[in-house]
């Protein structure tokens, strides 16, 4: 290798291999749209056997990018099949690291931001009048007192709404986008309040298996009120 | 609507969130929106002159009282709260997400070039990033965005608030340092 490997901090020991060839394209004062890439894939190899030399374990991302850059190389070195110009292959590797820079220089635009809790702050919400944690009072509810709530509001549906073939039906993901739009507004709703009387029996089954889905995917939280057993969900 | 400043100040004074006009007009149903709008940049513009230690801030869709950030320092000595601070890669991930949603792990993963399971881990844990449901494809992997808190966090009005992606590039310093006559 033909720098000295003891040069390298720790903090230079990168996260993936965007992070690293960038590091090398800055390093060589190379510009991005121009990449020399027999120099790059050298350097990067170089790089990649100092890690294994060092006894550090890299992701296989790394070879994974090693075997995309020496495929650009090998590509740069054939002729070019039609005059009026074949993609420079180059691309596949210069059009994701420019996202990838975009995207660094928009984190660091983020980090910028007058951050709550950092800069700036509100009050702080332990204050009276507010609604007490909704555990105090509630137990958490099994699938089986949900299939009950479940039950009772189809039982509640008009007969004249049981079957109705030719009503539109909403998928489950359309009604977890509902949901979730709800609760962003509320913070909480009550089971019932999910259903109203003039749902057919479809609407009611998506509904149910669109609440199940979400506690699946940890985006609610369902619990009962004990002394009205009220079930309420709340947004996780 | 009489009052209606002095009413809708109280009510920021106590909002445990940022307070959305559709929040007051639902408390005021006397209210028009339009007024309740024009009180809320009327109560903003009197605090932002005033100076004082906080003012009136439009963010996550409502609007806060928050700290003036030129006293962070005194109000942290007091408050000594827990630091906020996320790592680069959270920040990268964070970024990713709130550009390109709703998005699924694969597709941050394409853009970063490293496994990014856990920072999505935490960032659902500190709720700054959420599960929109599933993409229908193979695999139904699951689709994220920002959240509410998200904006809060990072002061921001919406995502529309974020800056272009053109804005970014001519914000930052450039990319890179020798684009204009780097050697090749």
């Amino acid at each position: 290798m033909s720098e000295d490997p003891y040069k390298v901090k720790l903090e230079n020991v990168f996260e993936g291999p965007m992070d690293l060839l960038i590091h090398l394209i800055r390093k060589n004062e190379v510009d991005i749209t121009d990449i020399p890439i027999a120099l790059i894939t050298r350097q990067y190899l170089e790089y990649l056997d100092w890690l294994k030399r060092m006894n550090i374990d890299f992701a296989g991302e790394f070879l994974l990018m090693a075997a995309t850059l020496a495929h650009i190389k090998s590509l740069t070195l054939l002729p070019a099949h039609s005059p009026d110009g074949d993609e420079d292959p180059r691309l596949e590797i210069t059009r994701p690291l420019l996202e990838y820079l975009q995207m660094k220089q928009a984190a660091e635009e983020l980090a910028r931001r007058q951050l709550l809790g950092e800069d700036t702050f509100v009050r702080p919400q332990n204050a009276a009048g507010h609604r007490p944690e909704p555990e105090a009072e509630t137990i958490q509810v099994g699938l089986f007192e949900l299939i009950d709530a479940f039950q009772r509001i189809l039982e509640n549906i008009a007969p004249d709404h049981r079957v109705d073939l030719s009503t539109e039906r909403i998928s489950i993901k359309e009604r977890i986008g509902e949901i979730v739009d709800a609760l962003e507004a509320k913070g909480s709703i009550t089971f019932s309040e999910l259903f109203v009387p003039e749902s057919d029996k479809s609407d009611v089954i998506v509904t149910f298996l669109a609440v199940l889905e979400m506690v699946k995917l940890c985006l609610i939280r369902v619990t009962q009120h004990l002394p009205t057993g009220i079930i309420r969900l709340y947004y996780l | 609507m009489e009052n209606l400043k002095a009413i809708i100040e109280s009510l920021l004074l106590v909002a445990a969130t940022p307070l959305a006009v559709d929040r007051i007009q639902a408390l005021l149903p006397e209210a028009d929106s339009r007024e309740i709008r024009a009180a809320l940049q009327s109560l903003a513009a009197e605090y932002s002159q005033r100076n004082g230690g906080f003012v009136i801030r439009e963010v996550a869709g409502g609007y806060q009282f928050r700290t003036q950030p030129q006293y962070r320092e005194v109000i942290k000595r007091m408050l000594q709260p827990n630091p906020v601070r996320l790592s680069r890669a959270a920040l990268e991930t964070l970024a990713i997400i709130a550009y390109k949603q709703p998005i699924i792990r694969h597709e941050i993963e394409q853009i970063r070039g490293v496994d990014s399971g856990g920072i999505l881990r935490m960032l659902l844990d500190r709720r700054l990033v959420r599960v929109l449901g599933r993409r229908e494809m193979p695999g139904r992997p699951l689709i994220y965005a920002t959240t509410k808190q998200f904006l809060e966090l990072f002061d921001l009005k919406d995502l529309r608030d974020l800056p272009s992606p053109k804005e970014i590039e001519e914000l930052g310093h450039p990319p890179l340092p020798t684009e204009a006559e780097g050697p090749s």
